[in-house]
């Protein structure tokens, strides 16, 4: 049996930063576990740039991002085990695991992060007709294979889902001499950040086609073509509108599913929208110790602000570890109408410093408001030129104005047209 | 060399006969047309072994059904597959259904099903509350169980090959010639010479059977379709739940399965070809709607995926189990639909017996009926685990995250007699690839290992054999 304060499930980008967060807030005994061969989660196959805009002002490629924190972390000297995976966390903290080096792992933990990222979700969930050939695969799986593996799965491709892994990849075969066909969205705007759209498509003349959906996938061994349709406003396909494309691959960029089955079998509640745990401030979740972050909390567009979400969760498990934290008294947040959820679900009034809500929009809006109530009073309103489902927004509830609230009370969040 | 016997299909009908012969001092090869054993029929069913009471009495359906499952729990303990024996419940929504369930103890107790009971509503959502409270009464069968089909005929195939039978896969049947003693069996320019030759492949039948000039089956290819729901859907029902059976089949049902998946299903579609095995938005909405009647509750958010399968129907409705017209040692095993994953066991000693008559095989003195488990690290307790890590270390290696398979597990699956060749072989042998991600994580972890065992490269490696790659070329 081991002991460690802190156990951080997941060496990513969330685990990274939370783990630096707490050694810096001065938690000396933390352990991360690391179901891959290395540090740095996704980020490592995430080869193309757009990471650190925000957190670090500059352009970086994915593995730069992540070799940031991968020095810190060895800086610190924060121990981590890679090649390992976590099986089962008890409800009092005891975290197994299994590695080829160290065989099964007890260990004990006052402490533990959760950080286990997301996963794409595949084909079965969106019952798409067809064969079962080969030449299916998300688009994270074929980035693995172009980045990491240097093989390419396909030559001619068509992709359906227009997410931002989606469209990088559309722009990644592309440049490795494959023919992208078209990205097809079920929806009538696309999920994926704006400047992915203009440099992963437009400037290379691959057609978005929306509120298009794949309906048939031909192909006895391998693909040799798909079926595609419009839909309409209910999402059900036009008939008359199929076309026939040929392509011998299709790569689904359709959503991302929160990691959450650890968490499941604690028995940690989850916010049914996120798909993550109901966290407070700190992150943490209805189990007291045990913190979530990351895209296992909810799934973010942008890894800095994974970075900073993590930093919260870091510094709110080294407060916990050190008795820092007071009986809390907590205030709800809840979205309205077109916001779909919001990231903290519950704040601690006692708090001594600024709460950033952040929330996702569930459509386009253009000169848009956003307005924050306290039990119905109008305490915030912010002019937005456009907010979309791809970008998530936040905004800041001042400490001064946490101290006018009183325990059970309610923060919604709306936003105007 | 000439075999005694050369079986035709290693689907789950020739796997058994494979096995029922490997008992006996004789030569035998199992002919596979793909890259693995149980690619077709015995791959995408129902999984269901049933008790018995749908066949008319008199039957080989009724009576290899009853004698089939009643072997069952013994056969899944020595080829060490999970069998769960649950018990099923025909549900019934009128009172003319309630006939239907009266009409169909009476059949099951003529054939010989033991414990069949009409139970009310009442008992009936006593023990599955999540069923539709407008169902009146159900048929409660307690002998009928589930079992995973592709496990069943992969574990029989392989306790075949350990007892010595040999198993060739991608030789797929060209030509049957026969000189008046020999038949010589061709793939193209392959061939194996065989003194009896066992038709058993599936809606492929009636082709083979022409071969050798015998017109008398015709298979009626019908497609089932179906959908697997996640794990944390599995406990939605406790048994198998059937609807009343029409002219098409058993109907939609709901069921655990072996691994704790649910899965709903199958429709019934005749079709003309024999290789179409898509599934059609169409048809997967349709089950839902029929399986919603069973359990209202279903919805498409728990589906992980969805898989056709074609059963062989023939217009006579029964198994046809006997020596062709045109050969006397040439034995067709046509016509295995359902019940015959329940009938397995029981068809391969039938054929066994056939053969073994005839030609005065003796039995030999180191069969051995156990095929040894296979490592499932997900099973076992901590304290297990530990000590199989200590052992070897690949079992310390976690490949697929959602399923919890080891590298270890992975390299057996391969390694094993008649073993895994390409990522679906592994698949369905571990379970790698069959969670809710759906190999998207582990996906490229297996090709690498199928390349490094077999001693390839990753761009040779299939899906399922074929021309079914998974990727094309090196990148720039």
């Amino acid at each position: 049996m081991l002991n460690y304060d802190i156990v951080v499930v997941g060496g990513g980008p969330a685990g990274m930063a939370a783990a630096i967060k707490a050694k810096e807030c001065g938690v000396d005994s933390i352990l991360i576990l690391e179901r891959a061969e290395t540090l740095g989660g996704i980020l490592e196959q995430c080869i193309h740039t757009g990471f650190g805009l925000q957190y670090f002002g500059e352009q970086l490629s994915g593995p730069e991002y992540a070799d940031r924190f991968i020095e810190q972390v060895n800086a610190l000297e924060i121990e981590y085990k890679t090649d390992t995976m976590v099986l089962d966390i008890t409800e009092d903290k005891t975290v197994y695991a299994v590695n080829k080096k160290d065989g099964m792992l007890e260990i004990k933990a006052k402490s533990v992060i959760l950080a286990m990222g997301c996963r794409e979700r595949p084909r079965g969930a969106l019952n798409i007709a067809g064969t079962r050939a080969s030449g299916i695969m998300t688009a994270g799986t074929a980035q693995k294979y172009v980045n990491i593996d240097g093989y390419m799965p396909g030559k001619k491709v068509v992709i359906l889902g227009s997410g931002d892994i989606g469209l990088i990849m559309a722009r990644r075969m592309t440049l490795e001499g494959a023919k992208v066909e078209c990205v097809c969205e079920l929806m009538p705007y696309s999920s994926g950040l704006t400047r992915n759209i203009v440099q992963c498509l437009e400037d290379f003349d691959i057609p978005l086609y929306l509120s298009t959906t794949v309906i048939d996938i031909h192909g006895k061994d391998r693909v040799t073509g798909v079926t595609i349709a419009s839909v309409d406003e209910n999402r059900k396909p036009i008939p008359g509108s199929e076309r026939y494309i040929e392509c011998d691959t299709l790569l689904l960029s359709v959503g991302l599913i929160p990691e959450n089955e650890l968490t499941k079998n604690i028995g940690i509640g989850l916010d049914r929208v996120t798909n993550g745990a109901v966290v407070d401030e700190y992150r943490q979740t209805d189990h007291e110790g045990i913190f979530a972050c990351g895209n296992v909390l909810h799934v973010h567009d942008l890894v800095d602000f994974v970075t900073q979400e993590s930093q919260i969760a870091g510094e709110g498990a080294a407060k916990y570890v050190k008795g820092e934290k007071s009986e809390p008294e907590y205030i709800f947040a809840k979205g309205i109408g077109a916001v779909r959820y919001i990231v903290p679900q519950k704040i601690n009034i006692k708090n001594d410093g600024d709460v950033k809500l952040f929330f996702r929009v569930g459509s386009t809006f253009k000169n848009a408001t956003v307005k924050v109530s306290y039990n119905g009073g109008e305490i915030i309103s912010r002019k937005r030129p456009r907010l979309a489902p791809g970008e998530m927004e936040n905004v800041t509830i001042k400490n001064s104005m946490l101290r006018e609230f009183s325990e059970g009370g309610t923060i919604e969040i709306t936003v105007e047209a | 060399m000439i075999y005694d016997a050369a079986i035709i299909g290693a689907g789950v009908s020739g796997a058994f006969i494979a096995r029922e012969l490997s008992r006996y001092d004789i030569k035998i090869a199992l002919l596979e047309k793909c890259n693995d054993p149980a690619t077709g029929t015995s791959k995408a069913n129902s999984g269901i072994v049933h008790s018995g009471f749908d066949a008319v009495p008199g039957t080989l359906k009724a009576k290899l059904n009853v004698k089939g499952t009643a072997l069952m729990p013994k056969v899944c303990k020595e080829l060490n597959v999970p069998f769960k024996q649950l018990g099923s419940l025909l549900a019934a929504f009128s009172d003319e259904e309630i006939k239907t369930l009266e009409m169909l103890k009476e059949r099951g107790e003529k054939n010989g099903v033991e414990g069949l009971e009409i139970y009310d509503s009442k008992k009936l959502h006593e023990l599955e509350p999540m069923v539709n409270e407008s169902a009146v009464a159900a048929l409660w069968a307690p002998s009928a169980g589930i079992v995973c089909p592709y496990e069943l005929t992969i574990a029989a195939t392989e306790n075949a090959v350990e007892n010595g039978a040999e198993f060739i896969r991608n030789f797929k049947v060209t030509s049957i010639e026969h000189d008046g003693s020999v038949f010589t069996v061709s793939s193209g320019e392959n061939s194996v010479k065989a003194k009896y030759v066992i038709n058993a492949a599936g809606v492929y039948c009636d082709e083979i059977a022409a071969m050798i000039g015998d017109n008398s089956i015709h298979t009626i290819v019908r497609k089932g379709e179906y959908m697997l729901c996640d794990k944390s859907a599995g406990k939605t029902v406790g048994r198998t739940i059937f609807q009343c059976p029409t002219k098409m089949g058993k109907g939609v049902l709901v069921t655990q399965t072996v691994d704790g998946n649910l899965l709903i299903g199958p429709s019934a579609t005749d079709i003309d070809e024999k290789d179409n095995t898509d599934t059609t938005s169409d048809t997967l909405s349709a089950i839902l709607e029929k399986a919603k009647k069973t359990v209202p509750t279903l919805t498409t958010r728990d589906v992980i995926t969805s898989f056709a399968g074609l059963r062989a129907h023939l217009e006579c409705d029964d198994f046809i189990i006997e020596k062709s017209s045109a050969n006397d040692k040439f034995i067709n095993v046509a016509g295995i639909e359902s019940p015959g994953l329940s009938s397995a066991p029981a068809i391969g000693l039938y054929v066994a017996d056939m053969i073994v008559s005839e030609c005065g095989a003796k039995e030999k003195e180191n069969f051995n009926p156990e095929r040894k488990a296979p490592v499932r690290f997900r099973n076992m307790t901590n304290e297990e685990r530990k000590a199989l890590v200590e052992k070897n270390p690949a079992y310390g290696r976690i490949i697929c995250r959602c399923e919890t398979v080891t590298e270890g597990e992975i390299i057996d699956a391969i390694r094993a007699p008649a073993g895994a060749r390409d990522v679906d072989g592994v698949k369905r042998r571990t379970r790698a690839g069959m969670g809710r991600c759906q190999g998207g994580f582990c996906g490229s972890k297996v090709v690498e290992l199928l390349a490094k065992e077999l001693g390839t490269e990753i761009n040779e490696i299939t899906k399922f054999g074929g021309d079914s790659k998974i990727i094309y070329e090196r990148t720039k």
